[in-house]
């Protein structure tokens, strides 16, 4: 079974989408960051590039509403994160958002597959066994999914996190220095997996990085001063 | 899924799980063999005690005599004339009394001469053959039948005084009658003869042959007053005006349960000790990993894990120890009885059962409550985690 049909199996909603606006923060009163706006739409990738220290961790959390902002707002699908109680939140994290870290950690005592699988699980989404190996498959870790993430090669375990990150099909992957540990050719292959993934997924990705092996593939970047 | 993370999580780094639930299971174990013992023993007490008010014997140690005469579980304190008792038993607050003349034993197990209202009142009834009130007729208490293996019709030598070291009584086997049904009293560790079975055999044993007896005298006397008066009347006047000894069987059981509960009451301490030890290992086994799972915790909350999720998954780990630890030891403790029925069980003719005790599930209670208080700190820091930093930071 194609993934195109577990997508038409997502709640229709307004064109998915993620938009910001004059978003604002700061850690403290000499450190502001001024975020220019953003808009992504649904299926289609955006790096955000930068020098470190720029704020693009910050601004990931912020997206993925980790962070509150200091100023301005953050929506996904028509719902404004400012707006949301906490609990409402994590829920709604749960439910549209997956997050790809810079070092893919996972919880150490599960197999990869129920790590893939837990995302789905916390926001109570069912998952059958032939959309978790199509899903391995695109991947190319339907045979690792028994062992423990800490027998993975990093290549491997971030090509899982991707897994993780698109399992539950959120509205917006969010994805942190995806590829600032991997050589050449994982790199290439963990960028490629993303984009694909994504589009197919119907699901807006924003990646930041600063890696210039990143910004030669996803064309649509807005840097950060 | 949520429970396949809380059990993954507790044997991922089994060190520290393993010594809370060994502290758990080694306090809780203590607890509940201690539960079981006190419960067994005075609920055994208590059975044996039934219908006896009062035990007259030789003057001596009251509560000998309550051992001796109702429990058998020490010497007698010597014997009474008959005579003697039957007058002072001649009151209008008697209801009825029961005749016990002891003192021989066959193969460790005490012969007592009464008659078959001893064991009406333990209500045996038979398994097979029948009751008899006749001389040198016995009647076996279903242990002893067990085990000697005596069966009805077959015959048995008596020697003279407890244990295996007294002369055998040649001249006068016992012809055994009947055997009890088990009743889980003192009778199913009794052979009951006949008074006149004892004068019997020990006028001809004391008299070497010469036909003069002894005089008729009992060993003790199991006493049912009437109404509960008799408590307060009988048992100082017959103390104060007769060579007898009257020993009310209920105060020095109670006195023996008190001496015995210090001792449990010591040893209760020291459970609760290691169990609060167990609660602290509870608590470092889970405070020390919140370091090192505070990425995973943060990473369980970005994928839509609720704070209150999280913070009942901790708990929970605290809980699933304490279940374990007390699981664990409500086998120990088992374990322990049948060791000590193994042990002790022949010598104090007494075995243990293994039945479970309410107090066993006020027991878990206390335990579980006791896992997650352990595990409430680390649940709450895990509530509190600052999900933007502890992601960073990794």
């Amino acid at each position: 079974m194609a993934i195109t049909e577990y997508v038409h199996r997502k709640e229709q909603f307004a064109p998915p989408m993620v938009r910001t606006s004059k978003l604002l923060f700061s850690y403290n009163t000499d450190r502001t960051f001024n975020y220019p706006d953003l808009e992504v739409k649904a299926g289609e990738p955006l790096a955000i590039t930068g020098k470190s220290g720029c704020g693009k961790t910050t601004l990931l959390h912020l997206l993925a509403g980790l962070l509150s902002p200091a100023g301005g707002s953050v929506w996904i699908n028509d719902s404004d994160l400012a707006k949301m109680t906490s609990a409402r939140l994590d829920a709604f994290r749960g439910q549209r958002i997956g997050i790809v870290f810079q070092r893919p950690h996972f919880i150490q005592s599960l197999s990869v597959k129920d790590n893939i699988l837990a995302a789905p699980y916390f926001s109570g989404k069912k998952i059958d066994a032939a959309q978790l190996q199509y899903t391995a498959a695109e991947l190319g870790i339907a045979h690792l999914l028994h062992r423990m993430p800490s027998s993975l090669s990093i290549g491997e375990q971030q090509r899982a996190s991707i897994g993780r990150a698109i399992m539950h099909l959120p509205a917006l992957v969010l994805a942190d220095e995806p590829t600032s540990s991997l050589d050449d050719e994982n790199c290439h292959e963990v960028i490629h997996l993303l984009t694909q993934l994504c589009s197919e997924r119907k699901a807006a990705l924003i990646v930041v990085t600063h890696d210039d092996r990143v910004k030669r593939i996803i064309q649509n970047q807005v840097s950060l001063l | 899924m949520t429970l396949k993370i809380i059990l993954r999580n507790l044997v991922y780094r089994p060190t520290g799980s393993l010594l809370s639930v060994l502290l758990l299971m080694l306090s809780t174990g203590i607890i509940a063999m201690l539960l079981q013992l006190k419960h067994q023993i005075s609920h055994k007490l208590d059975n044996d005690l039934r219908d006896i008010d009062m035990v007259i014997g030789a003057k001596g140690s009251p509560l000998q005599l309550v051992l001796s005469a109702v429990y058998h579980a020490d010497a007698p304190t010597g014997n009474i004339n008959m005579h003697e008792a039957n007058r002072a038993l001649r009151s209008p607050f008697v209801e009825s009394y029961i005749p016990l003349a002891y003192g021989d034993s066959y193969r460790g197990f005490r012969i007592v001469g009464s008659d078959t209202n001893l064991i009406a009142k333990y209500q045996a009834s038979l398994a097979d053959g029948h009751l008899s009130n006749a001389p040198m007729e016995v009647v076996l208490g279903s242990a002893v039948a067990q085990k000697t293996e005596l069966n009805t019709g077959d015959s048995l030598l008596s020697q003279h005084g407890e244990g295996n070291k007294g002369t055998t009584h040649e001249a006068h086997p016992y012809r055994v009658v009947g055997i009890l049904n088990p009743t889980n009293t003192t009778i199913d560790n009794l052979i009951v003869t006949s008074v006149q079975s004892i004068w019997q055999i020990h006028d001809e044993h004391t008299a070497q042959g010469d036909t003069t007896t002894t005089p008729r005298q009992w060993t003790a006397a199991l006493v049912k007053f009437r109404s509960p008066m008799g408590i307060m009347m009988l048992p100082r006047s017959i103390n104060e005006n007769t060579n007898l000894m009257a020993a009310i069987p209920s105060l020095e059981v109670n006195r023996l349960l008190s001496l015995m509960g210090m001792g449990i009451a010591t040893l209760q301490a020291v459970a609760l000790a290691i169990m609060v030890v167990a609660a602290i290992s509870v608590f470092i086994a889970l405070y020390n990993r919140l370091k090192e799972r505070k990425y995973e915790h943060a990473l369980l909350r970005t994928m839509g894990c609720s704070r209150l999720q999280l913070l009942a998954m901790i708990l929970a780990e605290g809980l699933v120890l304490a279940i374990a630890g007390f699981m664990l030891g409500l086998f120990l403790s088992r374990m322990a009885i049948v060791l000590l029925n193994a042990w002790s069980g022949a010598d104090f003719h007494f075995t243990f059962a293994y039945r479970l005790l309410p107090q066993e599930a006020g027991l878990l209670a206390v335990t579980c409550f006791t896992g997650i208080l352990a595990a409430l700190i680390p649940a709450i820091k895990a509530f509190n985690i600052n999900l933007s930093k502890s992601l960073a930071d990794a």
